[in-house]
């Protein structure tokens, strides 16, 4: 997929790379959602958002303990990837997993009280935002090891095809953790065993402090996937109805005993890598690009175009209520006993 | 289980891990194996053969070369069901893949506060003394051990790698099985006996004069080391198991010996014998009559060429030496 450079050069540029015309495999389902999906995702989205930012407030209230991730402007990559999943498929995620999990069904009013350490937490207050995992649901966990969600991803999609139900695991990961060996190995497994997993690369442009977009030489993120073999396509991750039809080919087909595939979801981190973060690399004026593009904005103006308004307005409003509560609950909870902290050691 | 009435002689240990692992995977369809070139292969020596021609390769599966991965992926398959057994080929190569053993396997249970179960084994060999280098023979069960959530085993004979192997795939947490290469081909001795569960020491010999506390390898070291000084009875007590720890049985001894010993392959330093020491000293310091000794290899890389790994690895002379320090102290 290489093109020809002036001088055999590639350009330090992780964008410039193959576009969705080139010679990719995955077709994306060309329907767009009817306004009932759309307005389903919405709500979705509108529960991550109001989510995130309870999260951050209650972090500067010193009621979230630790670090904290959150994941403001990528919800539709989160509504759009979960929305096509059933309640048994696989999920991994990363340190800003909040959004995955809600997506994926998760209750926010536990994960609220795990954020707030409480023994009424989704891990009874031993995870933290970045531990969080529901088994009954398929949340195998975020993950605070960059990278170490992609290859348990491609096991429990190896424990998926030997069932043959249908299953299939979706990998959650950013544009930073394509670096690291997990993930390369992880790629190199998932092909060997054709396994049904679908890597969902969530570029947010920023790994950590480091703006993405020049930090590193080589092939950009398709190159590198399609060089494992790997079908991969880039998306608009800030448009719910391209991300779940996208991620839809790529589950159908990895159902249907195709392998694995890999998604570039374009997408942008409206926050600091943590909460409190004073982001003194953000590159100036980006943020005001990109809330031009803001994803909850974006499906609002499309339901509004289809007579349907002030729909995330209300939405967002139903969700903030329902944040409000599960902090009002998360606040009333107990802490874990202190003699229980021998409690739940594997071994 | 190896019928040892079926054939002249009782079974190898490694003729034993074979039998665990064949008789788990015909017990129970979720078990699978993994790793490179355990199946078509048999295994780099050997212990795997047969497994892929009976169970296919759905269930004995040939990986790349590509540890983190596997491993990270068979963390996975465990939360989704399976059983796995994943094989590191030299105990070394788990520094290329900790990752998936310390950070996921052993604290997710923990870190999901119980909503996930991960029932892994992490089987893996060590054996210094063949010259493999210092890549290719090191002793790292005190590194595995000291993570909270993991199981540590080492078997060191065939009956007890049977018995232990069984367990630790039954088990529901993760257990890394370290196997030794140099028992690979030694028959079980007293094949017969009992079935002893994890975290359970075994007096291997009785004796008043001191207490030996070892396991793997040096046990049949150190058992060569006591044939050769007839005038000394020693309690020698094989751990089986560093993770769970029988600190009862040690202590018990130990306050009827005065006097103890730790034999390990690990080198002393941040050593397994330091914490072993430390429970002894608490268990029962006011009834020693000596200083508490470890013995262990040399601080160093393993060497190479044979007189310096010879001089770096304790062995049963050095073990001898080691007793008769314990004795004058």
């Amino acid at each position: 997929m290489g093109r020809d450079r002036p001088n055999g050069t590639r350009p330090i540029h992780s964008f410039e790379m193959p576009a969705e015309d080139e010679d990719l495999k995955i077709e994306p389902a060309s329907a767009p959602p009817d306004p009932e999906t759309l307005r389903e995702r919405l709500r979705t989205m509108a529960r991550i958002r109001a989510f995130e930012e309870q999260v951050g407030r209650q972090f500067r209230e010193g009621n979230v303990h630790g670090f904290v991730h959150t994941s403001i402007g990528q919800e539709a990559v989160a509504a759009g990837s979960c929305g096509v999943l059933d309640r048994d498929d696989f999920i991994t995620t990363t340190h800003r997993g909040h959004g995955h999990c809600l997506a994926k069904g998760a209750d926010p009013e536990p994960m609220m009280a795990e954020l707030f350490g409480r023994e009424t937490g989704t891990c009874h207050g031993r995870g933290g935002s970045m531990h969080l995992a529901d088994a009954s649901l398929g949340i195998l966990g975020a993950n605070g090891i960059v990278g170490a969600g992609v290859p348990i991803a491609v096991g429990a999609a190896l424990a998926a095809r030997r069932e043959q139900a249908g299953r299939v695991a979706l990998a959650f990961f950013g544009e930073g953790a394509v670096h690291c060996g997990a993930f390369h190995e992880g790629m190199v497994l998932a092909v060997a065993w054709q396994a049904p997993v679908v890597f969902i690369c969530e570029n947010n442009h920023y790994a950590e402090f480091t703006p993405s977009t020049g930090a590193w030489g080589g092939p950009g993120l398709l190159e590198r996937a399609s060089a494992y073999g790997v079908p991969a396509l880039r998306v608009e991750g800030n448009d719910v109805g391209k991300v779940e039809a996208a991620v839809r080919a790529a589950v159908n087909s990895a159902r249907a005993g195709a392998g694995p595939a890999f998604l570039e979801m374009l997408t942008y981190r409206m926050g600091g890598h943590y909460e409190g973060d004073a982001e003194p690399y953000r590159v100036e004026g980006e943020r005001e690009e990109w809330a031009e593009r803001d994803p909850i904005a974006a499906v609002d103006a499309t339901l509004a175009a289809a007579g349907q308004d002030g729909v995330a307005k209300a939405l967002l409003e139903e969700a903030r209520q329902e944040m409000e509560a599960a902090v009002r609950n998360a606040l009333a909870a107990p802490y874990p006993e202190p003699e229980a902290v021998m409690e739940y050691v594997g071994a | 289980m190896p019928d040892p009435t079926a054939t002249a002689k009782p079974p190898r240990y490694l003729d034993a891990v074979n039998a665990a692992l064949a008789d788990e995977m015909r017990a129970d369809g979720s078990v699978i194996a993994l790793g490179v070139d355990i199946g078509r292969g048999g295994g780099a020596y050997g212990v795997t053969r047969g497994l892929f021609e009976e169970f296919g390769a759905d269930r004995v599966i040939d990986t790349p070369i590509a540890e983190a991965g596997v491993l990270g992926a068979a963390v996975g398959a465990a939360m989704a069901g399976q059983r796995p057994v994943a094989e590191v080929m030299y105990m070394d190569f788990v520094t290329v893949c900790l990752d998936p053993i310390v950070n996921q396997a052993a604290k997710l249970r923990y870190m999901t506060g119980g909503g996930v179960t991960v029932p892994i084994v992490f089987r893996t060999q060590t054996g210094g003394g063949r010259s493999g280098g210092a890549q290719h023979s090191q002793s790292l069960e005190g590194i595995l051990a000291h993570i909270p959530g993991l199981d540590v085993y080492c078997p060191s004979d065939a009956r007890d790698a049977y018995d232990l192997l069984v367990a630790a795939i039954r088990a529901d947490h993760p257990v890394c099985f370290v196997e030794n290469r140099r028992l690979y081909g030694k028959r079980a001795d007293g094949w017969e006996r009992e079935a002893l569960p994890p975290g359970r020491a075994r007096l291997v010999r009785e004796g008043a004069d001191l207490t030996i506390v070892t396991w793997g390898r040096m046990v049949p070291e150190s058992i060569a080391a006591l044939d050769a000084l007839p005038d000394v009875a020693a309690d020698l007590i094989d751990l089986r198991t560093l993770a769970p720890l029988d600190v009862d049985t040690v202590v018990e001894s130990v306050r009827r010996t005065g006097r103890c010993l730790v034999v390990h392959e690990a080198v002393e330093r941040f050593g397994p014998g330091g914490e072993l020491i430390s429970k002894v000293a608490e268990g029962a310091l006011f009834d020693l009559d000596g200083p508490i000794l470890r013995h262990g290899a040399r601080p160093t890389p393993v060497p190479y060429s044979p007189g310096l790994e010879a001089a770096m690895l304790p062995d049963s002379e050095g073990i001898g030496a080691a007793i008769a320090r314990t004795l004058e102290g």
